[in-house]
């Protein structure tokens, strides 16, 4: 499942030709290991207006052992050392004519943007003013970034995180994330915080040390890459799949250190089932990822009963029914628990053939988005994580020019890989992480499709 | 040393599914069948890394280079590789009689945890080097000059290719387990309806199971085999009615290919442990094991049945714990041949025998049918001789703890060479 076209125009001769041929090159995408720094190298953080987080911004990149530069130093040493992150914040925007100093803060900046690099915005969310010109200065951030990640190369990507006030204090866990290699794949995504009540800041290399992750789907591609990923940082995972899939889901789970449950869960009492081996064998789960999904493609027309059911109830009506029976019983979520719920682009985008995945797909988003304040209020979080065009055993099945074209079809002109999906859910899953609540986050290298 | 006892719990178990013989596991080892069912168990428990106290498996049917083989499949497993093991063999009552001498050493505190099981496969069976070839070749190997290699090598003929293959035969009669099992039906009188309606149940109560996620829990997948591919969930009285009879001569014959259980590939495992490290790791405890006996009859001269030493170690376990046959919410007889089964209960039922052969004043007695491997037996699910015992125990005991606390069942399992092992367990 390599990508050969990125490696072929990532070599000496695939350079040439691409570039005379003016043909995507695709970049070798900066993505975590355990150990890596947080940044390759210095970063910058500029305001638009009077901003109230640069210095929080600062403090929480000097901790990373990042090297803070100043706009002005960014701006005055033309020769300078590349930059691996600007950050804007532009919270002290008051009307359009503040956004002259962004751009005067980005170009610049930018231009010294090494591959892999990171454009983050910070801004307030447009509905919480009044005033229509500060309303307008903010939405007009959304535009900004959008057409800037599809200006950056080399595997660089800008995105947009909107602070309501109040909600400062969950700015470092999402920071992080967009400026590290674990959001490789997450590129002109836009996210809005809440206020939350979150840990004293947990062991940043085993950020789930303690807990019990629970995984659906687990026995094979995207699933077993976030069991993988939630074991690497630290978690229990306790992997689910089908009784069939047994023998992989087995190896996956040992493999992981984990535990293997066979189960069906669209079966009737699949929740209560879970919910009593939770509270036995683990005491609760702290971290739900709603990974099993099925699809069923025909065009509509030609859909007979049967496709549509069992895709509906694989990819959302047991996501539902688990999700309630594990609220409804006692001790089975841990305070502070995080759902995740794996959404798609076809849910966004819909896509031909796809009305009955991309109807469940969306649905997911529809839930999460009601169920956020009930979790909120738990300490919890629920939310969802859209994959675009993800390289797995189905994409390699796919014709070759149906692949090529898709893979190609987003900023960052590649596929994204199962191990970009799952690094954003073990984000998500994080304690520090509370902040985020009832967000769709895209994995997609923003895709142009329902975008 | 331990100033007293204390009984076993069963944790759990797991087995790859059932598969007939030279069909889904055709390529596949004993090591290789019990070394991916310590992994599912290990993957079922997460004991990954973990060092038990000890694995104790087995199988019937083994290669010579498998001298080692439960020792081998725990290296080769994701258990530590500080874990002891040992092979046992008691022919087809291996599987409980590994579940046997793990419980004693957990009851006598000697280990804390343990895993028991086996495994059978009849697609790999030891093949051997012909006796007369060998006999030639261990004259060459001896052999010191050119000469009396020549002469060792002079005693090579075409017939010596011929390999020695296993029979499932007794050694001391040269019959057949089927025939001796026809024998008992006839002595018995166990009619062929009767085989067929026990061999249909077993098969619709382990389809049944299958259906109802019962075995969610006790089997994983293997090689592409989700489910024992002996199963016949639609099978009927008229199919199995068709099956010409197999064992047994002439019209009194009953025993067909339906009501006999084939020859299968498979294993199996259970854990087992203190209750104090199940407690320690948050794991189950379904059962606890009991008691155990095993018995062996004289079916060379003695007169009695090949497969009735199980009517005899019943008795002397029941008297031993003071227990009558009835007091028990669940029976898991071995369906070696269904009329094995019948024949056994027969035997409980006729105070002639119990009198005459078991030295009781009253017989004892029927057992409740609706009680009686209520998640279908060996008939459907297969027979890989050694593993069956850990099938068994982790059905039964998921059984009594389903059913609730304070439930017991009796294990009945019949075994070559005229053996019996039988067992109680208790929720």
């Amino acid at each position: 499942m390599s990508d050969w076209y990125r490696d072929f125009a990532n070599s000496g001769f695939g350079t040439t030709v691409t570039k005379n041929l003016g043909l995507p090159r695709p970049a070798v995408l900066r993505r975590y290991e355990p150990g890596q720094p947080l940044l390759t190298g210095p970063a910058v953080v500029g305001s638009a207006g009077e901003g109230r987080l640069r210095a929080e911004l600062t403090e929480l990149l000097r901790d990373a052992g990042v090297t803070v530069q100043s706009p002005a130093t960014a701006d005055g040493s033309t020769d300078g050392e590349e930059l691996a992150a600007v950050l804007l914040d532009a919270t002290g925007l008051t009307g359009p004519a503040d956004l002259a100093s962004a751009h005067d803060f980005l170009a610049p900046a930018v231009k010294r943007l090494r591959a892999s690099g990171r454009v983050l915005v910070l801004a307030d969310p447009p509905a919480e003013t009044s005033s229509p010109a500060q309303a307008a200065a903010r939405q007009a951030l959304d535009g900004l970034v959008r057409s800037l990640a599809k200006e950056l190369r080399n595997g660089a990507t800008a995105n947009l995180v909107q602070v309501p006030y109040g909600a400062e204090g969950s700015l470092a866990s999402p920071v992080r994330f967009f400026l590290s290699g674990r959001s490789a794949y997450v590129d002109g995504q836009l996210l809005t915080l809440a206020d939350a009540d979150l840990p004293a800041d947990p062991d940043a290399e085993r950020p789930l040390a303690g807990k019990v992750a629970v995984v659906t789907g687990a026995a094979r591609g995207i699933g077993a890459a976030i069991a993988r990923v939630l074991a690497r940082d630290g978690a229990h995972v306790v992997a689910i799949d089908v009784p069939a899939s047994g023998e992989s889901l087995a190896e996956v789970a040992n493999e992981v250190g984990g535990t293997a449950v066979q189960l069906d869960i669209t079966a009737p009492d699949a929740g209560p089932r879970l919910a009593a081996q939770l509270i036995a064998r683990h005491g609760g789960a702290d971290v739900i990822v709603h990974n099993a999904g099925i699809t069923r493609d025909k065009l509509l027309v030609n859909m007979d009963a049967a496709r549509w059911n069992s895709v509906m109830a694989v990819n959302l009506q047991a996501q539902l029914d688990i999700t309630a029976a594990l609220l409804a019983t006692d001790g089975a979520l841990k305070p502070n628990a995080r759902v995740v719920c794996v959404s798609s682009q076809s849910g966004i985008a819909g896509n031909r053939g796809q009305t009955n995945y991309a109807a469940s797909k969306a649905g997911i988003i529809g839930m999460v988005r009601a169920w956020a304040p009930e979790f909120a209020e738990r300490g919890a979080t629920i939310n969802a994580v859209a994959p675009g065009f993800i390289v797995t055993e189905m994409t390699a099945k796919m014709p070759l020019g149906t692949r090529e074209v898709g893979s190609r079809l987003n900023s960052l002109q590649q596929g994204g890989l199962p191990v970009d999906v799952a690094e954003t859910i073990a984000w998500l899953s994080q304690p520090g992480s509370g902040g985020v609540n009832g967000q769709v986050v895209r994995v997609c290298g923003q895709s142009l499709l329902g975008a | 040393m331990a100033a007293q006892t204390r009984q076993a719990a069963i944790v759990g178990g797991n087995r790859i599914p059932f598969a007939r013989a030279n069909g889904a596991y055709a390529r596949a080892s004993n090591q290789d069948m019990l070394t991916a069912t310590l992994d599912g168990l290990v993957a079922r428990f997460g004991l990954q890394g973990e060092q038990v106290g000890e694995v104790v498996a087995g199988a019937v049917l083994k290669h010579s280079r498998d001298f080692n083989l439960t020792r081998e499949a725990v290296l080769g497993s994701r258990l530590s590789a500080a874990t002891p093991a040992y092979d046992v063999q008691q022919a087809c009552g291996t599987g409980l009689e590994a579940a046997i001498l793990v419980a004693n050493k957990i009851a006598l505190g000697q280990i804390e945890s343990g895993i028991a099981g086996g495994t059978d496969t009849a697609s790999d069976a030891p093949i051997a080097v012909n006796e007369d070839l060998r006999q030639v070749l261990v004259r060459l190997n001896n052999a010191r000059t050119l000469q009396q290699r020549l002469k060792a090598l002079s005693g090579l003929r075409p017939g010596q290719l011929v390999p020695e293959i296993p029979r499932n035969a007794e050694p001391r009669t040269g019959l057949a387990m089927g025939d001796h099992a026809a024998i008992t039906a006839a002595e018995w009188e166990i009619g062929r309806e009767e085989q067929d309606e026990l061999t249909l149940r077993s098969h619709q109560a382990l389809a049944a199971a299958y259906d109802s996620g019962f075995f969610d829990d006790l089997v994983t997948p293997y090689l592409g085999l989700a489910r024992d591919n002996n199963l016949r969930p639609d099978t009927s009285l008229e199919k199995l009615a068709k099956l010409a009879p197999v064992f047994g001569r002439g019209e009194g014959a009953t025993m067909t290919a339906g009501n006999s259980t084939p020859l299968t590939d498979g294993a199996s495992a259970v854990l087992l442990a203190s209750d104090e490290w199940a407690a320690a790791r948050d794991l189950p405890v379904l059962a606890h094991l009991v008691d155990a006996q095993t018995a062996a009859v004289d079916y060379v001269h003695g007169g009695e049945g090949l497969l009735m030493a199980p009517a005899y170690a019943v008795p002397v376990m029941l008297a031993r714990n003071g227990l009558t046959l009835q007091d028990f919410d669940f029976y898991e007889v071995h369906e070696a041949f269904a009329s094995t089964v019948l024949a056994t209960m027969k035997a409980w039922e006729d105070p002639a025998f119990c009198k005459e052969k078991l030295g009781l004043d009253a017989p004892l007695g029927s057992i409740d049918r609706s009680k009686l491997n209520v998640h279908g037996s060996s008939l459907a699910a297969g027979h890989p001789f050694a593993a069956t015992g850990g099938r068994i125990v982790a059905t039964l005991a998921k059984t009594l703890h389903e059913a609730g606390p304070g439930k017991r069942g009796l294990i009945s399992i019949c075994a070559a060479g005229g053996q019996g092992v039988v067992a109680i367990l208790e929720s």
